[in-house]
């Protein structure tokens, strides 16, 4: 579903990314851990072009992300092909990011409205029936603000999930939280990789769920991923001295 | 010691009884009482000097309050304020979305604009379009070097009104594009992410999710522009368009009861700007939708509550005040 190939990525002289290797396969659930500045978040979001990558190839479902190969020439997509690609990607993030002018019901029809031109009735009715599935359906006509930090994470994700995507992104979708509204937040995902099957890449601090969930794990540094495995053998049993000092540090 | 009799204990407290709420003499305020004489007599003084003028006409003033020429003028002047208005917003929406425009020709020709604009004075630009036909008397429509396909005489179609009006809103447009700039860069960046990460285009983004945002803090100044806009509006009498201050002019130009004029039309433009901010707290409140948990009240209902709590029991017990603690062994 995903593949990186030596993806670079440099902020002016500074390099965020330096050589990411890797392969999501469909219906795996790969959790991303590793200390902040890593380059995580900043590969996140490369997956769904937010950010434009610099050497390297990395492509979604087969093809590049931000970029069409004729012969051996890339050419740069059009935004509008870009914002198709993007559609077809959720993401949720580590802020929420829910428009607050909006109820959470607007939050998540809008897209559907706009992007996809689908019905008002449709995109509504389809709305309130994730709304029931994040387990806030009585949260209808609730504005953002109205709503605790668990309730708007797990409205973000109902957004998401309204464009009907083949992949998931999730930057540290709990790390924003109060502890105790850590768990509804996980049994949502739980429950999205479980029945739905849903192809997820997550950049996360929660262990215990990449241990629980997780098809793979990779623990990145500095840039670079420095370990990757089963997450159980990978949390137990780390190679690599840096692993076993950040585990040493988070377990 | 014996406990001071009070009423049933309250719910939830643990001791069974609250303590007497706190009575404390008040801080006195001596300044406050002599600035307030002050201000007054100050005040009282320049009204008696103003009412008492003796050349003042006081007459004119009413006579000409709800003069027909007068009231002519304020219609005029509403009329100009509401078009050079909506020309300055929309157009300033549009300058605004095109400088923060990834396109740099765009981008370039907003600032150009908003340049050239906000660095002549409006009424200069009034003067110019009032003028134009003197150095333009014909205005047309064609494929340069090709045929004509529409042309008609400068002088009807920039009437003074039109002269006026294109003078302010285009003015106008320059200040409002930097207003909504300001409104949209304040809008967190996270929005814009999750919109791009939805797949919306930049276009879609900016109308549905910046730009509403972005209204909480473009609509205060735009109030401001507005009110200001009212009275700039005035300056459209060098284009002779019969606006209230034009009116004003002509009326005293006449009568030679300059002063009370002056205060006639001050009068209207007070009354103007005090309906249009109320009007501004209005909209204000309508977009804060989202970003308080309750809304601010309107002052009607701020008025409502004043009167409930003027009516309403002291917020202290009152048995404190019947049962003073003089119980003491």
């Amino acid at each position: 579903m995903v593949k990186a190939e030596a993806v670079h990525k440099s902020f002016g002289r500074l390099e965020v990314l330096r050589g990411i290797d890797l392969e999501v396969y469909p219906k795996e659930v790969m959790c991303v851990i590793g200390p902040s500045g890593s380059g995580k978040s900043t590969f996140l979001r490369c997956i769904n072009h937010l950010e434009k990558i610099d050497a390297g190839r990395l492509s979604v479902d087969g093809e590049l992300v931000g970029y069409r190969q004729r012969g051996n020439k890339l050419y740069e997509l059009p935004d509008r092909e870009i914002c198709q690609k993007r559609s077809e990607i959720g993401m949720v993030f580590q802020r929420f990011n829910l428009f607050p002018h909006m109820t959470a019901l607007e939050n998540i029809a809008e897209a559907p409205m706009r992007v996809k031109k689908v019905s008002r009735s449709t995109a509504e009715a389809q709305a309130r029936s994730l709304l029931d599935r994040v387990g806030l359906a009585d949260k209808v006509k609730a504005y953002p603000n109205q709503l605790s930090g668990g309730q708007q994470q797990r409205v973000a994700i109902a957004r998401a999930l309204a464009m009907q995507p083949k992949l998931m992104l999730f930057d540290e979708p709990t790390s924003a939280l109060d502890p105790e509204l850590v768990g509804e937040v996980l049994d949502v995902m739980r429950a999205l990789a479980h029945e739905l099957g849903m192809t997820m890449v997550v950049v996360t601090h929660e262990m215990g769920f990449a241990r629980e969930v997780g098809d793979s794990l990779v623990f990145m540094d500095a840039g670079v991923i420095v370990e990757a495995g089963k997450p159980r053998e990978l949390l137990s049993n780390p190679q690599q001295e840096r692993t076993k000092l950040f585990l040493s540090k988070v377990l | 010691m014996t406990e001071i009799a009070a009423g049933p204990p309250l719910p939830g407290s643990q001791a069974g009884r609250r303590p007497e709420a706190i009575k404390a003499i008040p801080v006195r305020h001596p300044w406050r009482w002599v600035s307030t004489v002050v201000v007054l007599a100050i005040v009282a003084e320049a009204v008696y000097t103003l009412v008492t003028a003796p050349y003042m006409n006081w007459d004119a003033v009413g006579k000409y309050l709800f003069g027909p020429l007068i009231l002519q003028g304020i219609v005029v002047t509403l009329e100009l304020t509401a078009l050079a208005m909506v020309i300055g917003v929309a157009l300033g929406i549009v300058l605004a979305v095109m400088r923060l425009s990834p396109n740099p020709v765009v981008s370039w020709v907003s600032w150009f604009y908003i340049w050239f604009f906000r660095g002549t004075p409006v009424l200069v630009q009034i003067f110019f379009w009032f003028n134009l036909a003197s150095i333009l008397p014909h205005i047309g429509l064609g494929i340069p070097g090709g045929p004509l396909l529409w042309r008609a005489s400068t002088n009807d179609l920039i009437s003074p009104f039109m002269a006026a009006t294109l003078g302010l809103g285009l003015n106008e447009a320059a200040y409002m594009a930097e207003i909504v700039r300001a409104g949209m860069i304040s809008v967190e960046h996270g929005q814009t992410e999750a919109a791009q990460a939805l797949g919306m285009t930049r276009l879609q983004l900016m109308r549905r999710i910046v730009l509403p945002q972005a209204m909480r803090v473009i609509i205060p100044p735009t109030g401001n522009e507005t009110i200001s806009m009212l009275k700039t509006s005035s300056l459209a009498f060098i284009a002779t368009v019969p606006e209230l201050f034009t009116r004003q002019q002509q009326i005293s130009n006449a009568n030679f009861d300059v002063i009370e004029l002056a205060i006639v039309a001050s009068i209207w433009y007070l009354v103007m700007t005090s309906i249009l901010t109320v009007g501004q707290y209005y909209v204000e409140r309508y977009f804060a939708r989202g970003a308080q948990r309750e809304l601010p009240l309107t002052p009607l209902q701020r008025f409502r509550r004043m009167l409930i709590t003027f009516h309403a029991p002291p917020p202290f017990p009152v048995e404190a005040h019947l049962n003073p603690p003089s119980e003491h062994c």
